[in-house]
């Protein structure tokens, strides 16, 4: 049997009713790990306490890039292998990507302010970021436009792949222009340059966001698998009427 | 208040990222529970009326 044959929505019910208890308490401790940290580290030397805010909105910032690069993979997934599970996780995760975009670009408002002087700025980094944001608006409005999920499906994917050449962007544009926002501080060739009491307590709340999204996803997966069966049994009740 | 005082002048700035993002979670959980709690409602209701998908029949009569 192949993993493709293995991925059938049946068996992701039935496995992911298994995980999710676990996955949901990781998710809960992580964030008291986390929470605990980022509330014992110290100012920075030059943000003073605002880099409180970088807590949130890092993570924030990479889950709304990684969930655009999975509803990628899971665009390949449908237009190259069909696969309707593949459908499900790029629709589930659309909504989820846009919260978490949406999230970056308030808290990074809201760090701007008493940083730069300014909420908004039309900085390379941000306006793509913006971007993102308006590209899962246009895909989830893609998803339900287009009444047949196999098409919107289809739609989605292209759509996806497309927008895909927005994540270089986002990610070297701060290298590509002179931006307002700084370059890459956390994951970067030759090592972070965050001080280890501020770098420990980012990294363990990226840790708790990113079990936070997969919690979410593999809920919101099988919210979607339930609509597709319930879409089934709408069309055999309307079939059995005629 | 103590709390408060710790961050410095720019305390409102910072409360207000934290309630964003705790709001943003909170209805993401909500959207998630809440889609749930409604489809669960709907496959029962049909179910109720004898309607079964086409893999569950075959399961029945095999």
């Amino acid at each position: 049997m192949t993993l493709i044959n293995l991925a059938n929505p049946s068996r992701v019910l039935a496995l992911s009713a298994r995980i999710l208890p676990w996955l949901t308490a990781a998710t809960v401790l992580a964030f008291a790990v986390g929470g605990v940290q980022a509330y014992f580290a110290p100012d920075d030397y030059q943000q003073g306490a605002t880099v409180k805010i970088m807590f949130i909105h890092v993570p924030a910032a990479w889950l709304g890039i990684f969930c655009w690069m999975l509803m990628s993979v899971a665009a390949l997934g449908t237009l190259v292998w069909r696969h309707p599970l593949a459908d499900v996780a790029a629709k589930a995760a659309a909504p989820i990507g846009a919260a978490f975009t949406l999230m970056c670009l308030l808290t990074g408002a809201l760090w701007g302010r008493p940083m730069w002087g300014a909420y908004w700025v039309w900085d390379a980094r941000l306006t793509s970021v913006l971007v993102l944001f308006l590209m899962y608006l246009a895909v989830i409005a893609l998803w339900r436009t287009i009444e047949d999920p196999t098409r919107a499906a289809r739609a989605a994917a292209v759509f996806t792949l497309v927008g895909a050449i927005n994540i270089p962007i986002i990610k070297f544009s701060v290298d590509w222009w002179n931006t307002l926002h700084q370059g890459a501080s956390v994951f970067r060739v030759g090592g972070s340059t965050i001080h280890p009491s501020i770098l420990i307590p980012l990294i363990a709340m990226l840790a708790a966001f990113t079990l936070l999204f997969l919690t979410l996803h593999l809920a919101a997966m099988r919210n979607e698998i339930l609509r597709r069966r319930l879409r089934t049994m709408l069309t055999v009740q309307a079939a059995a009427a005629t | 208040m103590t709390m408060v005082t710790s961050l410095g002048p720019y305390a409102a700035f910072i409360l207000a990222a934290y309630a964003a993002a705790i709001v943003i979670i909170a209805g993401l959980v909500t959207w998630v529970m809440l889609d749930r709690r409604h489809l669960i409602r709907l496959i029962a209701e049909i179910e109720a009326q004898g309607v079964t998908r086409r893999s569950e029949r075959r399961h029945e009569e095999k």
